[in-house]
């Protein structure tokens, strides 16, 4: 076609309503922040900010951060170091539990057992459910009054009399003994977290990795087939180099879903601070303290952390595929 | 006869199905919970005891936790709705998740088109850049569009949740229409530039009528994730005349702390609609999802 000024013109038109959109609110904004996590910026009224250079984040990373008001140490408890780490636990917990369950279920449904559909359909439900309304939900199931469910299954079938004790024995970031409160402890919650987490998300993995083995060429498999191979060899050798693709879009959707998480925590506990993210230090930061130059920072450092897992990830499972090839 | 047949249920698929029926039991069990504690009063949630009249002892009844309700306390729903705001916020929702994606729709066909039907230089790199918006995380935009928001005096709006959530659904609009728009045949372009139609006629009687599968798929995933999205909802739309779903949910929790039937009552209205219509499109909405992650 020709490429006259009119036809640039009309690409330009065409790319403009995107362009707007994804530059005005995704792209900008990353400048910006990034501009705002080198000021001191407590105040979105007036304009006043003072360069501070790299200060926010060497006091996101230090154990002491001062509010300016009161002089009060305020986030003693809740620094960024902490907060990265659980949500890199939760990571961890992702990978190597969830994402083995879901390809365990996956590879299961996929071979044509009797109501796969009607498996998959309910397993892939939670997904839907709004991740606040699972938090909430699952506040009650924990709650550790009359009405929790877990707490009274626990004492209906007499767990608790020898599980509570023995958490107690491993709580050791507080002198309060357990008595059924879930989400209260920092030895406890993030694992409370996870629960839900893996209830809501199991079904979504293993969705994608259902459809990626149905994917796979029916000669392929009859070949192995064929070739005598057991179950378990198909699975390992063809079925799951196959699907690497989509093993490598849920790995970094769990690890970066690990990182960016925030629903469920803030829905799931009144005391984030049991099981802080990076996201809700930075929600604290924000909103409770004002200090906007703190958590521009976090949300930077979330960036560049998002970005470097989706590219280590892609390289991982490039090496490995160039290596079997 | 009866023998052959036991042997040839083999155990272990039987045993395959006892450990779905588990995971189908786990999965469902949290819901028919909630639907139960959402019709029941405290007393029942939680027991109680009463003074027998005629013997004076004191009779403990203890709490009905898994149990379908003794009294159906349709109650609940009602003042979940009233007082609790649920429907107002239900509206919010939908004004919010419908514009947002009629926007991400437009948006992104009108970009697709650009990207994979124009020739032009530096069309790749612009596929590139818009793909950024995958790993992107909404950490990226909350300080800046926040200040931006409160001095154009657009927080509290239905604007401030409308263009970022359009915004933030574009790159996965972009890849699955990609996906859509390369399966129309390129030979309709150039019979139609040949019969004189521009690149607009091209693109609105050619191209948008044959993207009708694409607005499904595009659709349902942007209105789940603009539905139960929380951080942005919390944050710019803190009042609560155009407060969303997920939002309403939160702080009716600071209002009924001790009150389970109303709060079941509004978690199930949050939830009850997604269900229904995830019985009718099943298999849709798990292609949008599907069509979202295999080409990313």
């Amino acid at each position: 076609m020709k490429r006259t000024f009119t036809y640039r013109l009309h690409i330009f038109l065409f790319l403009l309503p995107a362009l707007i959109l994804f530059v005005g609110i995704l792209i900008a904004p990353i400048v910006m922040s990034a501009w705002y996590s080198v000021h001191d910026f407590n105040s979105i009224s007036s304009t006043k900010m003072d360069f501070v250079g790299l200060d926010n984040y060497v006091t996101l990373f230090s154990r002491e951060m001062i509010n300016p008001e009161t002089g009060k140490v305020f986030a003693n408890d809740k620094f960024m170091g902490d907060a990265l780490v659980n949500s890199l636990i939760l990571a961890v917990l992702s990978v190597f539990i969830q994402l083995p369950l879901s390809l365990i279920i996956a590879l299961k449904l996929s071979k044509g057992i009797r109501g796969e559909r009607a498996y998959l359909s309910i397993f892939f439900m939670p997904v839907l459910i709004s991740t606040v309304i699972i938090g909430r939900l699952w506040m009650n199931i924990y709650d550790p009054g009359k009405a929790g469910i877990l707490n009274a299954a626990l004492r209906a079938t007499g767990a608790d009399q020898w599980l509570f004790p023995w958490i107690s024995g491993r709580i050791t970031s507080s002198k309060l003994a357990f008595t059924g409160q879930w989400t209260g402890f920092r030895e406890t919650a993030l694992g409370a977290a996870f629960v839900p987490i893996l209830w809501q998300y199991v079904g979504y993995h293993m969705l994608l990795m259902y459809a990626g083995i149905k994917g796979v060429p029916s000669e392929l498999l009859e070949a192995a087939e064929l070739d005598g191979c057991s179950e378990g060899q198909v699975n390992r050798h063809i079925i799951i180099p196959y699907i690497k693709p989509i093993l490598k879009v849920s790995v970094i959707f769990a690890v970066t879903g690990s990182l960016k998480s925030f629903d469920l925590i803030y829905a799931l506990m009144k005391d984030t601070t049991k099981a802080e993210l990076p996201s809700t230090l930075m929600y604290k930061l924000l909103f409770l303290h004002n200090r906007y130059g703190l958590g521009s920072a976090i949300a930077v450092v979330l960036i560049v952390l998002c970005f470097a897992f989706a590219l280590l990830i892609t390289l991982a499972f490039r090496d490995k595929g160039e290596k079997v090839s | 006869m009866r023998e052959r047949k036991k042997r040839k249920l083999k155990v272990s698929t039987v045993l395959v199905h006892l450990a779905l029926l588990v995971l189908v039991f786990i999965n469902i069990f949290p819901l028919y919970w909630m639907l139960t504690f959402s019709l029941k009063t405290n007393d029942e949630i939680l027991g109680y005891s009463y003074k027998d009249p005629e013997t004076g002892v004191r009779v403990q009844v203890p709490p009905n936790h898994v149990g379908l309700p003794h009294q159906w306390e349709w109650s609940n729903y009602a003042e979940a709705m009233n007082t609790g705001n649920m429907g107002q916020y239900f509206l919010n929702s939908l004004v919010v998740s419908v514009s947002a994606i009629a926007i991400t729709m437009v948006a992104s066909f009108m970009a697709t088109y650009a990207l994979t039907r124009l020739v032009w230089k530096g069309r790749k790199m612009m596929n590139k850049f818009f793909m950024l918006g995958l790993t992107i995380p909404i950490h990226a935009s909350i300080v800046p569009v926040y200040i931006i928001l409160s001095r154009m005096s657009l927080l509290n709006t239905y604007m401030a949740l409308i263009f970022p959530y359009a915004a933030f659904s574009l790159s996965m609009g972009i890849l699955i229409s990609t996906g859509f728009m390369g399966d129309i045949p390129y030979d309709l372009d150039e019979a139609a530039f040949l019969d004189g139609c521009g690149v607009w006629g091209i693109f609105l009687r050619i191209i948008a009528p044959l993207m009708m599968p694409a607005i499904a798929t595009v659709g349902i995933y942007t209105f789940l994730q603009c539905w139960n999205e929380l951080l942005f909802a919390t944050i710019f739309v803190s009042s609560g005349q155009y407060r969303t779903l997920p939002v309403g949910v939160q702080q009716l929790f600071g209002q009924y702390t001790t009150r389970w039937g109303p709060i079941g009552a509004a978690l199930s209205i949050a939830t009850i609609p997604t269900l229904i219509v995830y019985i009718f499109l099943s298999k849709r909405i798990q292609d949008s999802f599907i069509a979202g992650a295999v080409k990313g």
